[in-house]
């Protein structure tokens, strides 16, 4: 075992003198030259600021995000007064203050993308190579399983799941992950079956390695590059289908600051204050925006193609 | 064929008979009290709890429950709505009208966007009007079904009320086509520009795979017309993912247009599934749930026979 580690690792003797770079030194000095994805880079940097110090500008402003304000945040009228020194963004038709409950729901979107998105890729990379290494009737019955979860359709799953359970964020991470789990799960498990019958697997396998080893130790790491990409993808998705379920009254509970529940609130009274049908729009339009580009980014970045 | 046809059927009813079943038990699933309670909400009163259990038999067995469930669903028979006592199948046919008519109208125009943008994408691939595509799609696949109604709404009332465009119930084309119109052309806008952004993206994947074949070299050096290339043996290939994806997303659609209907106020499946789970009414939420299903199989069986028909090369066995 020794002896082929070291000759495998032997490669790299003169990488001081050329300075060869890795594949992913490679790939982060392409991505840095993309303008689109270091642009979205930023958006997503300022975006998850927005969410981590939520509780600071709820303590500058001093607005809690669930607390009314009816003397300062509505006029004489009662309706919602616009953006100023007091209220950043203005204040929703409740007197509650717009640009706290917005950096809340920051909060609620990344939680709920980032953690679909990992339980996403974490299940679907696992049935992904049980599935394309083992083949046979594993492979037959993953394969099928994958077949159905994709032909469902997502929002009426969650529609009746939520009727069934009552709406929460557990429920929302859990739908989208189990929605999403299975794309990924179709590439790894193509991938798979390509690494599966090359001479390197050929050779671990005939010096005895583990089915398991093959497949974290060998096969894995080769897959990064199309996992990373699409879980970036699945991020927008699941922030977006996260934000449909809030706006439908589905998804988070309804006085959770969440993008989506902002949004549904301001279908009544968008005539007379734009502002709380544009700030989140914006917001929101901007995070999904920004994830998609940076996936497509990585992807170009990683292709070798290019 | 015709074997192919009776074994793709039968286990479409397999499917459906595992989606009633899974639904009963998410539901009926449990003690009796708890499901009686479930069914009839938080803060409903004892009385009504009581009498829920009764009238739905929520004593008896859950086998027994479920044989009844399932002789009901093979009557046609789908139960009464809880709310408005009136039966679910009347309620459902009542909503289909607004989805079929939301449906088709938008599949039309995403068709006819997608795949053009798909082609034009993918015949001059990484030139301007490629790269102008690809920008668009990208735009309308970050856009929300919803935020794109809202904003679209907010234009027509706002921005230019004189376009005559509102929001509103779904009214009968037989009944006035001007209001029919006035009312479906929002919806059927929003709803074709989210899923043009898919199929572009599909087609110009698509066209670009099959056009680099050795077929379409032969074409081009028999010297075929680029034209008749480009849509006589480009496209009809390149069209048989696209028509999966066509198949499967207006089956799933015509099981309700959830976002879009509850944005634009149209009455239909989708917009009556929201309101049960809103209410509590369960039998509502039941049948539609095997309605959409149903929809679905069915959609997916047509996708298939649908291929041998474009793709030589597939023949059913």
């Amino acid at each position: 075992m020794s002896l082929t580690d070291a000759a495998f690792e032997a490669e790299p003797v003169h990488a001081e003198v050329v300075h060869g770079k890795g594949p992913w030194q490679l790939a982060w000095e392409r991505l840095r030259r993309d303008k689109a994805a270091v642009i979205s880079m930023v958006v997503i940097v300022l975006v998850a600021l927005l969410a981590i110090l939520a509780p600071l500008f709820a303590l500058i402003t001093g607005h809690d995000p669930l607390t009314q304000y009816p003397s300062t945040a509505l006029t004489p009228e009662g309706l919602p007064v616009g953006p100023g020194a007091d209220f950043w963004l203005g204040a929703d038709s409740l007197g509650r203050d717009l640009f706290v409950r917005l950096a809340y729901g920051a909060r609620i979107s990344l939680l709920v993308g980032l953690s679909a998105t990992f339980l996403a890729t974490l299940f679907g990379v696992i049935v992904g190579l049980l599935a394309g290494y083992y083949g046979g009737w594993v492979d037959g019955v993953l394969a099928r399983v994958l077949d159905v979860v994709l032909s469902f359709p997502y929002l009426l799953v969650a529609i009746v799941l939520v009727a069934a359970v009552g709406a929460s964020v557990s429920l929302t991470i859990f739908v989208i992950a189990f929605f999403s789990f299975a794309a990924m799960a179709r590439v790894v498990r193509g991938q798979t079956i390509g690494y599966r019958e090359r001479e390197f697997t050929e050779a671990v396998r005939s010096l005895g390695a583990s089915p398991l080893r093959i497949m974290v130790i060998d096969v894995l790491p080769n897959l990064v590059a199309p996992v990373t990409v699409l879980a970036s993808l699945l991020i927008p998705t699941s922030i977006v289908f996260e934000a449909t379920l809030s706006f439908l009254g589905l998804g988070v509970d309804p006085r959770t600051p969440s993008w989506g529940a902002i949004l549904a609130d301001s279908t009544d009274f968008y005539r007379v204050a734009p502002g709380l049908l544009v700030f989140p729009a914006v917001l929101l339009l901007l995070t999904t925006l920004a994830f998609n580009l940076l996936g497509d980014g990585i992807r170009d970045a990683l292709d070798p193609k290019r | 064929m015709w074997r192919f046809l009776i074994r793709r059927i039968v286990f479409g009813i397999v499917v459906l008979w595992l989606v009633a079943t899974t639904v009963f038990l998410l539901f009926f699933a449990g003690p009796a009290d708890n499901v009686a309670r479930r069914l009839a909400g938080p803060r409903a009163p004892i009385e009504v709890v009581e009498q829920i259990k009764d009238t739905l038999g929520l004593d008896r067995p859950l086998f027994t429950q479920y044989l009844g469930f399932l002789g009901d669903l093979l009557r046609g028979d789908l139960g009464t709505s809880f709310i408005s006592q009136t039966p679910v199948s009347t309620l459902i046919l009542q909503s289909l009208p607004g989805t079929l008519w939301l449906v088709f109208g938008a599949a039309v125009l995403w068709m006819i966007m997608g795949v053009g943008g798909g082609v034009l994408s993918a015949t001059k691939p990484r030139s301007l009007r490629d790269r102008t595509l690809t920008v668009l799609v990208l735009a309308g696949i970050s856009l929300p079904t919803f935020v794109l109604g809202i904003l679209m709404i907010y234009l027509a009332l706002s921005v230019f009320p004189g376009t005559g465009l509102q929001p509103g119930p779904y009214i009968s084309p037989f009944v006035d086509v001007g209001a029919f119109l006035s009312t479906m052309v929002m919806p059927w806008v929003c709803l074709a520009v989210v899923q043009a952004a898919v199929y572009v993206r599909l087609t110009r994947g698509s066209m670009l795979d099959t056009m680099g074949e050795d077929y379409i070299r032969t074409a081009r050096a028999k010297g075929v017309p680029e034209r008749g290339v480009v849509y006589r043996h480009g496209l009809r290939a390149a069209l048989t993912p696209v028509i999966t994806q066509f198949g499967v997303d207006v089956g799933t659609l015509l099981g309700g247009v959830v976002v879009t209907e509850s944005v634009f106020g149209l009455q239909g499946i989708g917009q009556l599934m929201i309101r049960s789970v809103r209410d509590g009414d369960l039998p509502v939420i039941i049948g539609a749930a095997i309605l959409a299903a149903a929809f679905i199989v069915i959609a997916n069986i047509l996708v298939d026979v649908t291929y041998s028909f474009l793709d030589p090369r597939v023949r059913l066995a």
